[in-house]
């Protein structure tokens, strides 16, 4: 598994076509349509942690409302079905919407960065939750709002578990490639200078304010589509989507699992649904169990799971080498 | 002189309350190199931060050939063609060699008469950023993370480069490295300030000298008329 993130390209490559099948073949080893599900939740919950680990992990921009966001598209969705909208119709106007939200968040907090962007995020945050909750005429308040139908295009319905895990998967691989290549683009390098030394972004030539504002929108829309994706898979929204517990939850996906990589908000993410879902069937104080293993993470791999798994495996493979192994000694000592 | 590639003009500048530069006045002329000299606070890296806009003059005037930059923003005055290798180098830790060159590729301007530089020509320069352009920069040394960001500074295809003390810090064998790396640039007719607190490095590569003493230009000479003259020196810098 280590081998993944240490190993050379082919190692790599294998590892992650190993991945690739074990993701696609899902529905085939799991028992039961339960768990199918669950695979589903991973998957659009790690769109979500990839679009936040645009804003925490590359451009040091750490939010507090992404819920907000992700209840907006979702509540978009929900309230165009309820105006007699088609789906294609409503999903767009869901990304239109969440984007435009991003932009407005964006432009609001972009005016301070650190702990006053966090304030500000959080502050936003709470607004949008605030307005699902009190905006009875449009969300419907505390009862929020039923979606009735999912989308079936081209005759696959997404009401079929099986089909909405592949959608899911699809959405889900296509958000990893636009994250892998927006990371590795010169854009990508920009954003992670803009994090590291904005002073000295500005100093060789760059715009700081737009190019965290291009990567807040980038963040927006991955938000937006897991938004999506999660109203069609609960087929309700209500407020509670908004509130400041799953803005926190996103963001202990992304920490967790390790902000600034390409894979650890999809380990996060794996961690804190599978908690979410499966381990509270057998624990029911799993909120405990879930800020346990954080507090084990901060303390063991501050830097995430991801990361400090490559420098535990670091620090072996140097120990392994460093030590002489007995046959390696038998073998120098036979003429 | 020359035309004039980078002037600052009865410059006061500010940091909070404290005045840090008074009445400012030096030119650097067009392919040539200006040494500017003084003592741990004489105001050498403001005046760096004054010429690239990371520090407003609160009075005075600063212009890039001729034009009035003194109100523009730092990444303005970049695209004018003026580049910082800052002190302490500031490279990209978490960035590779290869992406802190990448990310600071600017196509030279229409004033610009030199051959364009790329990531090719850097790598031409400095062989040793080429044999390390997938490793992280946190992981250069020293001297490495100098000529890093003295190519970063170069992949912006400036007409003036400021260099704020790149021997900082550095073994007295990658000085020299530095040092001819520096030369090669002047060289190739790119105006440059150079500062520094070691006077014998400045004046083997310098035509011009500014001295300044607790944020005022105490001195303006050539480096031939102040080797001759240690007693201005010792008042000035005091390390003779």
């Amino acid at each position: 598994m280590i081998d993944i993130f240490t190993g050379g390209s082919k190692l790599r490559f294998i590892a992650l076509a190993i991945l690739l099948v074990a993701l696609i073949t899902l529905p085939f080893w799991v028992t039961g349509i339960y768990y199918i599900n669950v695979g589903s939740q991973i998957l659009f919950y790690a769109v979500f942690a990839l679009g936040l680990n645009i804003l925490v992990g590359y451009a040091g921009l750490v939010s507090l409302g992404h819920a907000g966001l992700f209840g907006i598209s979702a509540y978009a969705t929900g309230y165009m079905l309820q105006l007699g909208a088609g789906h294609g119709t409503a999903i767009a106007v869901a990304l239109i919407i969440g984007v435009a939200s991003m932009a407005v968040f964006a432009v609001l907090s972009l005016r301070s960065s650190g702990i006053g962007f966090i304030m500000i995020t959080l502050a936003l945050g709470q607004i949008l939750w605030g307005l699902a909750y009190r905006w009875i005429s449009v969300t419907g308040g505390d009862n929020g709002i039923s979606v009735r139908g999912r989308p079936a295009p081209f005759g696959f319905s997404l009401s079929e578990p099986i089909n909405f895990y592949y959608v899911s998967l699809i959405v889900f691989l296509v958000a990893v490639i636009m994250v892998a290549i927006f990371v590795r683009s010169p854009f990508g390098a920009a954003l992670m200078g803009t994090r590291d030394q904005p002073r000295r972004m500005n100093a060789l030539g760059y715009h700081v304010w737009m190019i965290r504002f291009y990567a807040c929108l980038f963040s927006g829309l991955l938000t937006a589509v897991s938004g999506i994706l999660f109203v069609y898979y609960t087929n309700f929204i209500s407020p509670q989507t908004l509130a400041l517990t799953s803005s926190a939850e996103v963001l202990l996906m992304v920490i967790s699992g390790g902000p600034g990589t390409l894979l650890g908000p999809i380990v996060g993410a794996t961690l804190v649904v599978i908690i979410k879902t499966v381990v509270s069937g057998f624990i029911e104080r799993w909120n405990f169990l879930l800020g346990a293993i954080f507090v084990a993470i901060v303390i063991l791999v501050p830097e995430g799971i991801v990361p400090g798994a490559i420098r535990l495996w670091g620090l072996i493979t140097r120990k392994r080498a460093a030590t002489p192994t007995a046959s390696a000694a038998t073998t120098e000592r036979t003429p | 002189m020359a035309t004039s590639a980078l002037r600052l003009e009865n410059v006061d500048a500010f940091y909070g309350d404290s005045h840090v530069l008074q009445n400012v006045s030096f030119e650097l002329g067009e392919a040539r190199m200006l040494g500017l000299l003084g003592r741990n606070g004489a105001g050498k890296s403001t005046c760096m931060n004054v010429g690239m806009g990371l520090l407003a003059a609160r009075r005075g005037a600063v212009t890039v050939f001729g034009e009035d930059v003194t109100k523009l923003s730092p990444e303005l005055i970049a695209a004018r063609g003026v580049a910082l290798v800052p002190q302490g180098r500031r490279i990209f830790r978490s960035l590779t060699v290869r992406e802190n060159l990448l990310v600071a590729g600017r196509k030279p301007g229409s004033g610009s008469k030199h051959a364009p530089w790329t990531m090719d020509t850097v790598f031409a320069m400095f062989p040793r950023l080429k044999e390390r352009a997938s490793q992280m920069a946190a992981h250069l040394s020293g001297g490495e993370q100098q000529m890093l960001a003295i190519g970063r500074a170069l992949m912006g295809n400036p007409r003036v480069l400021l260099m704020d003390e790149p021997s900082e810090g550095l073994a007295p064998q990658i000085v020299a490295e530095v040092m001819a790396t520096i030369r090669k640039l002047k060289e190739s007719g790119l105006s440059i300030v150079l500062v520094e607190q070691n006077p014998n490095l400045v004046f083997d590569v310098a035509d011009d000298i500014v001295i300044l003493n607790t944020g005022g230009v105490a001195v303006v000479s050539t480096p031939a008329a102040l080797r001759q003259d240690d007693a201005l020196l010792r008042l000035h810098l005091g390390v003779f």
